[in-house]
């Protein structure tokens, strides 16, 4: 299995490669698709010119990445093209391996339901096979590798990908099992862009079923286990900080970056809902909206942990989706990410209803998001509204993309448990609807 | 959403969908072609209006009357330019800085990709002369520019004279808020990038130009005159610009208002306003005016100089003088007073033009349609491709048996995983063959002049249809290397590929230049839908050719001189077509037109997989 990873790696470095020498890089690293203002690689290079010279990287208004990525980036500048191939592969092969080790974990838990007879008994065809899923990993990986969102992201040199490679590093560790290792990296994943501070609880499921705690709240146990997995997390958020500050000698990035990235004071135009919306708003209303638009993505996770508490796997991948859609400044980098995911449930494909309608609606839109940039800035004959109505409609597309995947789970975990062919009372056949 | 998620209302749309599938196809192309055809029918168009409110009401009274000194003019640039054998600039600089201007000179060298056989130029060297009129009511923030060509021959020196005539009566005045260049440029299109790129400091086309010494601030709008006669019977307006881009309508309706003011003559698409609309014989002459219109816009080429300033976010139009056989001639005084009128209120401009219409099209001079009534007649056409493509979704998922509420048993013959890698060799062989299309011609160019008894210009012409054609021969089974033999399955995905595909490249482009994504609809996307290795094959592989882009601009020139009222034979159609074919190039080439590599990278590859489709076994 090994030399076909082998083989992704090569080819995706190799077109990763030719699009670097390209003339196309230029032009990707200034789309507003694939860069944001926190993550543009022309504001590291501002914020390393302004480190070098003595002065603090956050006293003008255009560098708002962390301190962590500019010192990587102070030894590493001459090799940044090389960084960011390495961090897209460390990536892949990080999922990759995550992803063989959850399928494990999956085969058993199946077998262990059959046995305990938990399986209605027309089911066999629902359930997965060690065929089935023997190329998913290597699935997964090419997914990444060769996701074209992926590759923009990696040619515009844009941070997103560090970022994607600490999620990556940060489910590895938590699929292993690998508790310390896995708090360190969500929260060097939180220090970077916050959002990831949903994951805490896909995370503490997973690793909560892993040592076979049952989430009750009365359990000794599982009170125990939270607050030790919430220790080594703030313990290593707390120490990252405070590493942050005797670099850097004072707390400029903690309103450079966090409230740069929860008051959303850039309103250049981007993928997301935020930049249309508050800049057609008036001024006093804007605090109100701001809380309205962020508590959308912290929101859900609750809900969500109580309804999906026995497959943090799945809530893992539908918080990150859900980070992707509602966070201030979304690149296509982040959708690269949990994109990624999707072989990973490709036994739910029989009960997807709209993938080829809402695959068509994420293809349509890429496409016109350059076209409808260059009409509107370029051409100055079409105007924001187009822009944004393109924007809206890819995220309508992504939430419908995700509720898709959402209901099909929990469709084949419901005929699972209560067999394929349902019957009404009066023996006729019987469908299930979401309503 | 309950019409998707309720099963029942689910089964019951995807089976409307499949067993009218040819029906409804079939009623929305007719749907779609009728709407268009409607868009010229009067009742059913807008009148234009100005509304702009800086240009609103006529306050403006023309005094300009020196339309003799204007033809003295004209005469000496035009004895100059005799004996100079080509621009006068050393007589057009001091002419323009004793009239008070600030006279700058601009010189620039392009060497064409391949020697332009029609205008027969290959290293362009030229010199654009311009001077500004500083505004005394402002600072130099923004400007007017009125642009004169410098062409070959006799032609133009009437607008030239004009222009210094304006100039000097302009350089009077004392309202001027705007500054105003006036440009006469050598080489007309040549000339006019090479002047916008080096106004705005960039280099897009790889012209080599002076540095550019004086500047007037952001450039509001522009007006282009092309005057060769002493007296005139009407004027005709310009508007297509470079990839069918429009400039905003108030530009056009400020034209027309000016013409009217001072009773002149005024047409588009040299096709006179009728006052009746409800005779047929009006429709039809508003439907030739606006086929004209999608097909000078459909061909991405600026119609004129000012078609280059409209990417630089400028509004311009072209004037143009015609002197037919009317009884009733205009004077340059006449000409002049709608010049200073259009410039007087473009002065009064407070913010770029912005308020009106930017997409639209024009039966007439006085109606215009909008783009929310053009883009239903493109809906109804890409509707075809989206019905036909669901219908083999379902027909594709459905012999993978998985009902669409999922409960039913599986019985996979073959895997879909397998049936698209199957897909990749023919897909990469089209756009192999597109890419080859782009590339080859341009860099063969020398070998071909080597070996065979042909001019470059020639040879890339033929290298062109040659590789073009070629396509046609490649090898079409391809992707039985890695299946063994191609599956009814195969060519399913195949056509629900290209289909998406061809909807994907029309819906794009149709927003960028409606004309040409609307023809390339109408000829493509019924054959696409219909097209299958079942059935008459012989009938789909000669509609598919019909439909190629190749003729379809064919019969676009065909149409384009018949509705000039200049009928063609079929020799000279094709000679026109190797021209078409080679300024199509040469438009992306100097300026930057995206109509061919569009069709070599896409259009041309998807039609290739259509063609793949029905030689499939």
């Amino acid at each position: 299995m090994a030399a076909p990873l082998v083989l992704a790696l090569l080819v995706a470095v190799t077109v990763r490669a030719v699009l670097f020498r390209s003339s196309l890089a230029d032009f990707i690293s200034e789309r507003v698709e694939v860069v944001s203002p926190l993550n543009s690689w022309k504001r590291v290079v501002e914020g390393l010119a302004l480190l070098d010279l003595g002065v603090s990287p956050y006293s003008g208004d255009l560098f708002h990445e962390t301190p962590l990525i500019i010192y990587l980036f102070h030894f590493l500048i001459d090799y940044a093209e090389l960084v960011f191939m390495i961090t897209d592969a460390l990536t892949a092969v990080a999922l990759y391996l995550a992803v063989q080790d959850f399928n494990k974990a999956m085969f058993q838990k199946q077998k262990l339901q059959l046995e305990l007879n938990k399986y209605a008994p027309d089911t066999t065809e629902l359930l997965l096979t060690p065929l089935d899923m023997y190329y998913i990993p290597l699935k997964v990986a090419v997914f990444y590798l060769l996701n074209p969102y992926t590759m923009l992201a990696c040619v515009a040199k844009s941070t997103c990908a560090i970022n994607n490679t600490i999620l990556a590093f940060f489910i590895l560790a938590t699929v292993k099992g690998n508790a310390i290792l896995s708090a360190i990296f969500l929260a060097l994943a939180t220090f970077q862009s916050l959002y990831p501070l949903t994951l805490f609880a896909p995370a503490l499921l997973y690793l909560l079923q892993k040592e076979y705690i049952p989430v009750k709240l009365k359990s000794q146990n599982f009170w125990l286990y939270t607050s030790q997995y919430s220790v080594m997390y703030l313990g290593s958020l707390g120490v990252l900080v405070c590493l942050c500050f005797f670099l850097l000698h004072s707390w400029d990035f903690i309103p450079s970056v966090y409230s740069f990235i929860l008051s959303v004071p850039d309103l250049t135009p981007n993928i997301g809902l935020f930049w249309y919306f508050f800049a057609e708003m008036f001024e006093h209303f804007s605090l109100f909206f701001v809380c309205v638009f962020q508590i959308n993505v912290f929101f859900y996770t609750i809900p969500l942990a109580v309804k999906l508490k026995e497959h943090p796997m799945f809530l893992m991948f539908v918080q990150l989706a859900i980070i992707c859609i509602f966070k201030s400044y979304p690149t296509v980098g982040d959708i690269s990410l949990y994109m990624a995911f999707l072989p990973l449930w490709s036994h739910l494909c029989r009960f997807l209803r709209n993938i080829f309608i809402v695959s068509c609606v994420l293809v349509v839109c890429s496409l016109l998001f350059p076209v409808l940039w260059h009409l509107w800035i370029y051409a100055g004959s079409a105007n924001s509204n187009f822009y944004y109505a393109i924007t809206l409609s890819f995220n309508v597309g992504q939430i419908l993309l995700v509720s898709d995947y959402f209901y099909a789970y929990l469709r084949r975990e419901y005929h699972l448990t209560h067999g394929l062919y349902l019957r009404r009372k009066d023996g006729t056949e019987a469908t299930l609807v979401l309503k | 959403m309950g019409l998707l998620s309720d099963p029942s209302r689910r089964r019951a749309l995807s089976q409307l969908i499949t067993r009218l599938n040819t029906p409804l196809c079939i009623m929305s192309y007719i749907v779609g072609l009728a709407w268009f055809f409607g868009l010229s029918f009067q009742p059913f168009t807008l009148r234009t209006y100005i509304s702009e409110n800086a240009m609103g009401s006529t306050m403006v009274e023309e005094q300009f009357m020196h339309g003799d000194r204007a033809l003295s003019y004209a005469r000496e640039f035009a004895g100059f330019k005799k004996k100079m054998g080509g621009m006068p600039v050393a007589w057009l600089e001091k002419t323009m800085r004793t009239l008070g201007l600030e006279v700058y000179t601009q010189s620039f060298t392009r060497i064409l990709p391949f020697p332009d056989e029609t205008t027969e130029r290959y290293m362009v060297k030229g010199t654009n002369v311009y001077g500004i009129l500083r505004a005394p009511r402002a600072a130099s923030t923004e400007s007017l520019v009125l642009s004169v060509p410098c062409s070959e021959g006799d032609s133009n020196s009437q607008a030239l004279g004009l222009m210094l005539a304006l100039a000097s009566y302009f350089r009077g005045q004392i309202y001027w808020a705007k500054d105003i260049i006036f440009l006469v440029n050598e080489y007309d299109l040549i000339g006019m990038e090479a002047w916008l790129e080096a106004y705005h400091n960039v280099n897009i086309t790889g012209m080599k130009s002076s540095v550019m010494m004086g500047r007037a601030g952001a450039i509001q709008a522009a007006v282009s005159l092309e005057i060769s006669s002493d007296v005139i019977t009407s004027l005709d307006i310009a508007v297509e610009g470079l990839n069918g881009q429009l400039p905003n309508l108030d530009m056009v309706n400020l034209f027309s208002a000016f013409c009217q003011k001072n009773g002149l003559l005024c047409t588009i698409q040299g096709k006179l306003p009728r006052g009746d609309w409800d005779s047929f014989s009006t429709y039809l002459h508003s439907l030739e005016t606006t086929m004209l219109m999608v097909l000078k816009q459909g061909s991405g080429r600026p119609q004129g100089d000012h078609g280059l300033f409209l990417r630089y976010h400028i509004e311009a139009i072209t004037m143009r003088g015609i002197n037919s056989f009317r009884q009733y001639k205009y004077d340059m005084s006449t000409i002049g007073k709608t010049l200073e009128g259009m410039f007087r209120k473009l002065n009064n401009l407070l913010e770029r033009l912005h308020q009106s219409y930017f997409f639209y099209l024009l039966p007439s001079l006085s109606r215009f349609v909008s783009i929310g009534m053009y883009m239903p007649a493109f809906g109804c056409l890409i509707l075809i491709l989206v019905l036909k493509s669901l219908d083999l979704w379902m027909k594709l998922t459905k012999s993978e048996s998985v009902e669409e509420d999922g409960v039913t048993d599986t019985e996979q013959e073959s895997k879909p995983g397998n049936g698209i890698l199957s897909l990749v060799a023919p897909v990469v062989i089209c756009h192999a063959t597109g890419l080859s299309l782009y590339y080859l011609p341009i860099m063969g160019q020398h070998l071909a002049t080597e070996h065979f008894p042909v001019s470059e210009s020639e040879a890339v012409v033929l290298t062109v249809i040659a590789i073009y054609v070629a396509g046609l021969a490649l090898p079409h089974n391809t992707h039985r290397v890695l299946t063994g033999a191609g599956t009814e399955r195969g060519w399913m995905m195949l056509k629900l590929i290209s289909l998406l595909y061809l909807a994907v490249q029309l819906g794009c482009i149709v927003l960028i230049n409606f004309s040409l994504g609307f023809l390339l609809a109408v000829t493509m996307v019924p054959v696409a839908a219909a097209v299958q290795p079942v059935g008459p094959r012989v009938l789909y592989a000669v509609l598919l050719i019909v439909v190629t882009p190749a003729t379809t601009l064919f019969f676009s020139i065909f149409l384009y001189k018949e509705l000039n009222e200049y009928p063609l034979s079929v020799l000279e159609c094709w000679q026109l077509f190797l021209q078409a074919i080679a300024g199509g190039m040469l438009d992306h080439y100097l300026y930057g037109s995206i109509v061919f590599p569009f069709i070599a990278f896409f259009v041309y590859p998807c039609w290739l997989q259509l063609w793949n489709i029905v030689f499939w076994k």
